[in-house]
């Protein structure tokens, strides 16, 4: 487990740092819940009356007075894009890093295989990415706790085992990436995730568009979906399993073979 | 036994050459050097060797087991200095050394002791601040630390002063004594001159010639000097003519007897005929069709 250990140590600001962003962003929203509870009746239908852009983040289908709808919705944003673009920088860069930063012949010339450095590193990108959430998730409880609200703990739960999946969705197609980069790899981890982002928006819109919901992983963090249903969509849940596990796949096959130049 | 074998190893780029049907054997115990210019195929050679590259065609073994399937057995007792040390950033120095380590398995501490010492490096310092030779310090200990049965060195003194240098080839020379195979990739002939006991030199990807040192450098051409006035227009052979006020020196090539014929006509005040150093010779094998590549 040297590797998981270097990579770990190599990774410790910006996990630290994002995991501080998004927690502090999702604390500060709880905190403001108890004072917009009571601006919520008028604002409420407000929010459900504006038509696409209400159906884009699911707000027709959320009460905004209450903890969870709250919840859903500003703190679902948060965690969903900021949790997306940690899992994908922190998957696309692990393997290129080594190329683009020039210390791939130090690392591959010493008596480890291929296939250990990438296991390694996979261990390590799912460490984080664990970590990061089990702090966020731990900050989130604690943070409704203390503003004296009732801990709606099966939805919150499931909201945020959603965003978890969506982040190792993200992670394995982006790990695939990153087996076949040498060199930038920060700007598609993030076009990544922000494409799979805007993608859920227009499945949310247009009818038509929906099957896009099964493409991305924010198909089924829909707090909405997720509230009145009390349960995450398996069928979309597996396909995006089956995309992480189409990249950690290519990721091995690539990574094998592949010649490192200097 | 033969530590390193190669049979027509050739890596190509897409149409672009990289080696071409290399074959090669360095022996256990040898000081091997392995000469030739930039682009000419070194560095390709060394990364098929360790495992980075594949090779497009023919085969290489070292200590008898194949470089593809059983990289990482081979590995374990290498030690590779690259051409330029790059380590991760914002790590210390014995932190990369603590990894070098660890990632083969080995503790290693009392050696890297030793050299840090020898080649006076601070292991306190993070690598970032560290200027290009001292980078190359710590690149020698990664490469030396687990007293590997191999060492490959890529281009290893640049970037040294010549003291540490001239350390870093004793510690060569007693790990030779001591029974490690060394394959010492060079541009710098007096190094290999000095150091090894047989090279092979490559040019366009193909190994041009492979033999001891002494063999290499005995050539039929002489470098010839006199002191005095003498007429050289008739002669055939010669080139690398260095001219001063009162002495010509030459390589020659052609017939002796042309040579004293004309010598005897001149004006001939000293004389001396030596063997061409390495380099004269280096620039031998690189000529092609009159022109030096």
């Amino acid at each position: 487990m040297t590797l998981v250990k270097h990579e770990l140590k190599q990774g410790k600001a910006s996990f630290l740092i994002w995991t501080a962003s998004i927690g502090f962003l999702l604390a500060i929203c709880i905190f403001l819940f108890p004072e917009m509870k009571g601006q919520m009746d008028g604002i409420n239908d407000i929010f459900a009356s504006m038509g696409s852009f209400s159906e884009a983040f699911g707000m027709d289908r959320l009460n905004f007075g209450t903890l969870i709808g709250f919840y859903a919705v500003e703190c679902g944003n948060i965690l969903g894009l900021g949790g997306a673009f940690y899992a994908a920088i922190c998957a696309v860069g692990i393997l290129s890093k080594e190329e683009k930063e020039r210390t791939a012949e130090f690392l591959l010339t010493h008596p480890v295989s291929r296939i250990r450095i990438i296991t390694e590193k996979l261990i390590a990108v799912l460490i984080q990415i664990t970590a990061m959430n089990i702090i966020i998730y731990a900050l989130s409880v604690a943070s409704i706790a203390s503003i004296g609200e009732e801990i709606p703990l099966k939805e919150i739960t499931l909201m945020h085992i959603a965003y978890f999946l969506l982040q190792i969705e993200l992670a394995g197609i982006c790990f695939g990436i990153s087996a076949f980069l040498c060199k930038g790899s920060i700007g598609i981890g993030l076009g990544i995730a922000v494409m799979m982002y805007f993608l859920n928006l227009i499945a949310n819109i247009a009818e038509v568009a929906d099957f896009l919901k099964y493409i991305t992983p924010f198909g089924y963090c829909e707090g909405a979906d997720i509230i009145s249903s009390g349960s995450l969509d398996g069928a979309m849940v597996t396909v995006g399993m089956m995309l992480c596990i189409v990249g950690i796949t290519a990721a091995y096959l690539k990574y094998t073979v592949k010649d490192i130049h200097s | 036994m033969d530590i390193i074998k190669t049979a027509r190893l050739t890596k190509t780029y897409g149409k672009a050459r990289g080696i071409v049907d290399l074959d090669m054997t360095v022996a256990e115990g040898e000081f091997f050097g392995f000469i030739g210019p930039n682009g000419a195929g070194k560095s390709t050679t060394i990364r098929t060797l360790l495992g980075l590259i594949s090779p497009t065609s023919g085969s290489a073994e070292i200590f008898g087991k194949n470089i593809t399937t059983q990289k990482e057995s081979i590995l374990q007792n290498i030690g590779y200095l690259p051409s330029e040390a790059i380590f991760y950033r914002g790590m210390k120095v014995k932190d990369i050394l603590r990894l070098s380590a660890d990632l083969r398995k080995k503790d290693c501490t009392e050696e890297a002791k030793t050299l840090c010492e020898r080649l006076q490096l601070d292991t306190s310092r993070k690598v970032d601040d560290l200027s290009f030779g001292n980078r190359k310090k710590v690149a020698i200990v990664c490469a030396l630390q687990s007293n590997p049965d191999l060492l490959i060195l890529d281009e290893p003194t640049g970037g040294l002063d010549p003291l540490m240098q001239k350390e870093f080839f004793e510690i060569l020379k007693e790990r030779n004594t001591n029974g490690t195979t060394i394959f010492l990739s060079s541009h710098v002939l007096s190094e290999v001159q000095r150091n090894c006991t047989r090279a092979a030199i490559i040019r366009d990807g193909k190994i041009i010639a492979c033999d001891s040192v002494e063999v290499l450098a005995k050539t039929s051409t002489k470098r010839v000097t006199v002191h005095g006035a003498v007429e050289l227009d008739r002669l055939y052979g010669i080139r690398d003519i260095k001219s001063t006020q009162d002495s010509v020196s030459f390589l020659y090539s052609g017939n002796m007897n042309s040579l004293l014929e004309a010598l005897s006509s001149g004006q001939v005040n000293d004389l001396t005929v030596t063997e061409p150093d390495l380099e004269e010779v280096f620039l031998h094998y690189y000529e092609k069709d009159g022109e030096t590549v």
